[in-house]
């Protein structure tokens, strides 16, 4: 009999944890214990350095205002073409789930770089502006640019989940409504809506987190239009301004850890999607 | 071939139309952009392998370094995340929870913060900082939550609680019960979390861009690089070379894992 036979079973469960514990508090905890206390090496009010000061506090505006945008956008289409490709058979229906879900697995840059191939200076839009009007139109560095990059990251992921969450909805009810001579609008707004409100409940939050994170996509934009991790690591790097850096960090972790919270408060589990 | 019983759906056809045209459209036109001698000119200047061979030439070695990032990474969040997934899946208290909890935040938070929190509190180590220790620690905080769920969700099923008691009754220690009855039977949950932590870690950024040294660069890096400095040719071979090795790759794992779930699953 090997003494760990005779172990508690408690304590079992307690040195399975403890290789990850002690891994996790070294490597994330403790880190960020130092980058939560920083700030307040340069003052308290370095805390509220993205309350306070205008730039800033435009930054983080812009980000959320852009995150929100792209979520609304994003949920809309992946709804619309989750609910067709779970509805309608036709030939090659497998090849282009897996072509539109195929993004999941790049890098942000690969998609800002997407968009200067669509809206840079040497892009497809510029040349066909060109043979058209004379005129060589770009939008890959502006507000236009960032948000067709978000909305090639997030729209996979909403179009996995909502093919998959209308694969499992009620036929039922919808035949009835028809019967009933219910129109497409009611339909969608009183049998789609509901039943697919759990769904967009979690997509929406971690769609949301993404974009607020997103910081590939935005660095390879280099954009004119400002996001807050792209202010961070100017802060950083550019000014080797750490404290402010941490604080801006803490601020956008905040924002999104809060809105994955409150989703999961009202039912709905993001972060195993 | 529309079911008859299907209702016509002119706005959610056109929709997925369109959609389907915006996902799909930049990547062949990347792929041509790679291939082609002049992108300005188009199909018109010829294909070529020129800017391929130059991609291969100056950062062929990030995907090698990816490669081998993505592999220790899975290695190490097995170890550490299937026994840590039989811990939390056994207890249901209250510390297991706020543990729980914990390891997951580092999905919700930025990678960014990761990062510099990461940096500030081990930039100073410099033979740690400078090697690829230091991405591979930072993709695996990262990682481990993934590997956690998924093999805990499996080890909570009623069926297996039985076959352990059948095991420890029948006079087996719990080593022997952990290797020759728990992990066989969540098996296909470790494959199905190494395949998610391999394809996360292979195409992680926002953490690798802080993190790397100008020795120590990921495939995503090279991009990022390249892109910034380079001509809109060899950005699309490098894109291409992503492609090209990577997705391959990951359709593989795929289907094995899919077997494996085939054979071993119940």
């Amino acid at each position: 009999m090997k003494p760990a036979n005779a172990w508690n079973p408690r304590w079992r469960l307690l040195a399975c944890a403890a290789p990850a514990a002690v891994f996790f508090a070294a490597f994330w905890l403790l880190p960020v214990v130092r980058l939560l206390t920083l700030p307040a090496s340069k003052g308290w009010s370095t805390y509220f350095a993205v309350l306070t000061d205008s730039r800033y506090l435009q930054s983080m505006a812009n980000t959320v205002a852009l995150s929100v945008a792209v979520t609304l956008a994003t949920l809309v289409l992946g709804a619309a073409v989750g609910i067709y490709l779970a509805r309608h058979t036709f030939a090659g229906k497998r090849m282009l789930l897996s072509l539109l879900t195929l993004p999941l697995s790049f890098p942000g840059v690969i998609i800002g770089f997407f968009v200067i191939l669509l809206g840079g200076r040497q892009g497809l839009v510029a040349d066909i502006g060109d043979s058209l009007f004379g005129e060589r139109i770009t939008f890959a560095y502006g507000l236009l640019g960032l948000f067709l990059a978000y909305l090639y990251f997030s729209l996979p992921r909403a179009i996995a989940t909502y093919a998959a969450a209308a694969e499992a909805m009620n036929m039922q009810l919808e035949e009835a409504a028809r019967s009933l001579s219910a129109s497409r609008l009611r339909v969608a707004r009183d049998v789609w809506m509901p039943e697919l409100a759990p769904t967009t409940l979690a997509c929406g939050a971690i769609l949301f987190s993404t974009s607020m994170g997103a910081f590939g996509t935005a660095f390879t934009l280099a954009s004119k239009f400002e996001v807050i991790p792209i202010t961070i690591y100017n802060e950083f790097t550019n000014y080797a301004n750490f404290a402010l850096a941490a604080s801006l960090s803490i601020a956008l972790g905040l924002v999104t850890w809060l809105v994955l919270f409150a989703a999961r408060r009202f039912g709905a589990n993001p972060v195993t999607r | 071939m529309r079911k008859n019983t299907q209702p016509r759906a002119p706005f959610l056809l056109a929709v997925t139309v369109l959609v389907s045209i915006f996902m799909i459209a930049p990547m062949l036109l990347s792929v041509m952009a790679g291939l082609v001698n002049n992108y300005s000119a188009g199909l018109k200047s010829g294909l070529t392998l020129r800017w391929l061979g130059e991609v291969w030439e100056n950062y062929g070695g990030t995907v090698g370094w990816s490669l081998a990032l993505a592999l220790a990474c899975v290695v190490g969040t097995v170890l550490l995340g299937v026994p840590c997934a039989y811990a939390l899946a056994r207890s249901r208290s209250r510390a297991a929870h706020i543990f729980e909890e914990l390891l997951t935040l580092p999905v919700a938070v930025p990678g960014l913060a990761t990062a510099l929190a990461l940096i500030l509190a081990y930039g100073q180590l410099t033979a740690f900082r400078q090697s690829f220790a230091f991405i591979l620690v930072g993709h695996m905080v990262f990682t481990l939550p993934f590997m956690v769920r998924t093999v805990s969700s499996a080890f909570q099923r009623d069926d297996l609680l039985a076959l352990e008691e059948a095991a420890r009754s029948l006079g087996a220690n719990f080593r022997q019960r952990f290797m020759g009855i728990l992990v066989p039977a969540v098996f296909p949950a470790i494959v199905a979390g190494s395949l998610m932590v391999f394809t996360l870690s292979v195409g992680e950024f926002n953490l690798t861009w802080m993190l790397h040294t100008p020795l120590t660069r990921t495939l995503p890096v090279g991009l990022a690089d390249s892109y910034a400095s380079m001509r809109i040719e060899i950005g699309s071979a490098y894109t291409l070379v992503f492609f090209a090795v990577i997705l391959p790759m990951l359709w593989g794992l795929q289907y094995l894992a899919n077997l494996m779930q085939k054979r071993h699953g119940t």
